[in-house]
């Protein structure tokens, strides 16, 4: 692969990030997304649109959220420095609000009034339901069968906010298939709906808008790092399901060369089970839900059910950005295990009184291990992409506990 | 020539309005799934469209999501629908075959690998949903050996790019009837005749109308101003479940066969 000057060059017009994202859709839906696209880039450098969304950010979502020195959890650990970006204290409890925030005004904008999402752990479901409400729209969320079952808080926490929740019980009953439905509805009610997607993949213009309405998460948290530490941290790190809150922290030190990034997939019961949902570390390249990206299928090209213990980064494939940085070797992409993410989880609530999402827990996994490579006066950055409560039933109902 | 163009042509000088039954391939039973082929023929079809089942079928409702999970769950593959094809060219070297469906089943087989074996197997052109005719650069290998790329236009396609594709068509263009998914029932003759027209008189291909095409009254209504029907939802329904290679005969012929004399009754 060729040299890469700026990463922020990408993606080019098409959507493509080098040889993933695009547009992989019917050919009903290449009308709406052209409109989308056209409606965002206008948007995007519009300073009155920039100011309404800064003003949501702060006063409706509570931005900005501190990076916080995880000291005792740090002493635990032995290793360099761990430093938390703590998205756990949004409004609605998790990074996802950054993007739906954004996308509600763009819908706003175009005049429409409807809003459809899918969800996997619920977060983005909540988050949608949340914005849909502030504004006044109407608000429908595509559910897995089995994360409706698994989530069941944010079902109910989107039904209080005036949603209405519909199961997916086609192919595995999980994100994937949300998905799937979420697009058939979009298919079926252009000309009213706006469909927010929840993470950094679909088609074009998807990857890229999602990614810059998360890409607060990383220019919020260079800047208090310069300020606060006087310098870059040593190396990112960010649990990667879709790869949002991911793509979020590491856009703005992607041309940061000395900064290492590291994206930590689900690996589930272990890579070498086969029951995980490590895209990027386990898959190969292929085409899903509108991008050319990395997926998890078989032989045949069929998509194949992935697992983890969180319902957030369930998912087969991955934001064809991150592919892009895979293969082009300035970010890498590493399995946390199940039982390493609860172990985290645990360890952060009893150090640090904080209890993160499951699927935050991989990151924190993950940061543990980086710490552990770099000297005492590191700095590991790591994502804390939202907070456990949702998590709770799941996690008791797993060590034997009843709530 | 190739058979598709060839079937166009004497359709046109028959005066005929074209039969394209859809069928996902291995359902409702992957060891009747040529005799199925053969069925559609024996009983009209001028033009069979395969369905290769994939996980993952964004575009289709529910009947065909479930062909394909039932396919899936038998454990048909491409490699399954390519051996079918070749099976069924042993007895019929005429009907044009297209396989419908999605991108990333023939991005893994591999676009060198598919396009050749394709052909060998005696395919004649694919229509993929999720490949537009912006991301069918990669094609580029299909096209070379030989198979025509089936492009679709939907009601929403704006003018600039409908008369691209009017320009790019082969094979024939296919034109879904409303904004949706396959399976619904939503079809409104008059919205779209005038729009066919247009199309039909700019296309350097002939157009097929499928997406809400049920029975004979709906045919015969498309094929006004249509050069091809496509049925699909109502005959994979109407397959669902049957066991035998008679009774799938049976099936086919009792659902195509109004549908055949209505599109012929002038
Ligand atoms: C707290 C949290 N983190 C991470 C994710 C995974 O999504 P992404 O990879 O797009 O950040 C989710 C998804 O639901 C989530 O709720």
């Amino acid at each position: 692969m060729q040299e890469i000057r700026d990463f922020h060059a990408f993606p080019d017009a098409q959507g493509r990030f080098g040889q993933f994202g695009g547009s992989y859709v019917a050919e009903t839906l290449m009308a709406p997304l052209a409109e989308l696209t056209e409606a965002y880039l206008r948007l995007r450098d519009d300073p009155a649109f920039i100011a309404e969304l800064d003003r949501d950010l702060t006063n409706y979502v509570g931005r900005p959220s501190p990076v916080y020195f995880a000291e005792r959890l740090t002493r635990h650990v032995g290793g360099a420095r761990i430093l938390l970006k703590r998205e756990d204290l949004n409004h609605t409890g998790a990074h996802k609000i950054n993007n739906t925030v954004g996308q509600a005004l763009v819908a706003r904008h175009m005049g429409k009034t409807r809003i459809i999402a899918e969800t996997g752990a619920g977060q983005h479901g909540v988050a949608s339901a949340t914005v849909a409400a502030r504004l006044g729209l109407q608000c429908v969320v595509y559910m897995g069968a089995v994360d409706i079952e698994r989530q069941k808080i944010n079902v109910y926490r989107m039904k209080l906010l005036g949603a209405e929740v519909v199961p997916v019980t086609s192919g595995s009953k999980t994100l994937k298939d949300a998905l799937n439905e979420a697009m058939r509805d979009w298919v079926t009610n252009v000309a009213d709906t706006f469909y927010i997607i929840g993470t950094v993949a679909g088609p074009h213009p998807y990857p890229l808008m999602v990614r810059d309405f998360n890409a607060i998460v990383g220019r919020e948290a260079r800047a208090q790092l310069l300020d606060q530490y006087g310098r870059l941290p040593d190396v990112l790190t960010a649990c990667v399901g879709g790869g949002s809150n991911a793509m979020g922290l590491f856009h703005a030190f992607l041309n940061d060369r000395g900064v290492r990034i590291v994206g930590a997939e689900a690996a589930g019961e272990g890579i070498a089970t086969g029951h995980h949902a490590a895209s990027l570390a386990a898959g190969r390249p292929g085409v899903l839900h509108g991008n050319r990206t990395y997926v998890l299928c078989d032989d045949d090209g069929q998509i194949t059910e992935t697992h983890s213990i969180s319902a957030g980064l369930d998912y087969p494939g991955v934001g064809p950005e991150h592919a892009f940085l895979k293969d082009a070797g300035r970010a890498e992409y590493v399995g946390v295990t199940d039982d390493e993410a609860l172990a985290a989880f645990h360890l952060l609530c009893r150090t640090e009184g904080i209890l993160p999402a499951l699927e935050s827990s991989h990151a924190v996994a993950q940061a543990i291990k980086l710490a552990r490579e770099y000297p005492k006066d590191g700095i590991v950055l790591c994502n804390l992409s939202g907070r456990g409560d949702k998590d709770v039933h799941t996690i008791a109902a797993r060590e034997g506990v009843t709530v | 020539m190739n058979r598709i163009d060839r079937r166009f042509a004497a359709l046109k000088s028959a005066g005929r309005t074209g039969l394209i039954p859809f069928v996902t391939a291995g359902d409702p039973a992957p060891e009747h799934a040529v005799a199925l082929m053969h069925a559609l023929v024996e009983s009209g079809a001028d033009l069979i469209e395969l369905g290769v089942p994939f996980s993952d079928p964004m575009a289709d409702g529910p009947v065909i999501q479930h062909a394909s999970e039932r396919a899936i769950a038998k454990g048909v593959g491409l490699a399954d629908v390519l051996g079918w094809v070749a099976e069924f060219r042993r007895r019929d070297v005429d009907t044009p075959v297209v396989l419908m469906g999605y991108l990333n089943p023939i991005e893994i087989h591999g676009y060198v690998r598919f396009g050749e074996e394709a052909v060998q197997a005696g395919v004649d052109g694919v229509l993929l949903v999720d490949c537009p005719l912006e991301e069918s650069a990669v094609l580029a290998p299909l096209r070379d050996a030989g198979l025509r790329q089936i492009l679709l236009a939907a009601p929403t396609t704006a003018p600039e790019r409908l008369a691209n594709l009017c320009k790019a068509a082969e094979g024939f263009l296919y034109y879904v009837s409303f904004a949706g998914i396959t399976g619904a029932a939503r079809l409104s003759t008059t919205d779209i005749a005038a729009r066919v027209a247009d199309i039909r008189s700019h296309a350097n291909a002939p157009v097929a109308v499928g997406f809400g095409v049920r029975d004979a009254g709906s045919a015969k209504a498309i094929a006004g101003f249509a050069d091809a029907v496509v049925i699909g939802s109502a005959l994979v329904e109407r397959l669902e479940g049957v066991a035998s290679a008679t009774e799938v005969a049976d099936r086919v012929l009792g659902f195509l066969a109004p549908i055949r004399s209505a599109l012929d009754a002038g």
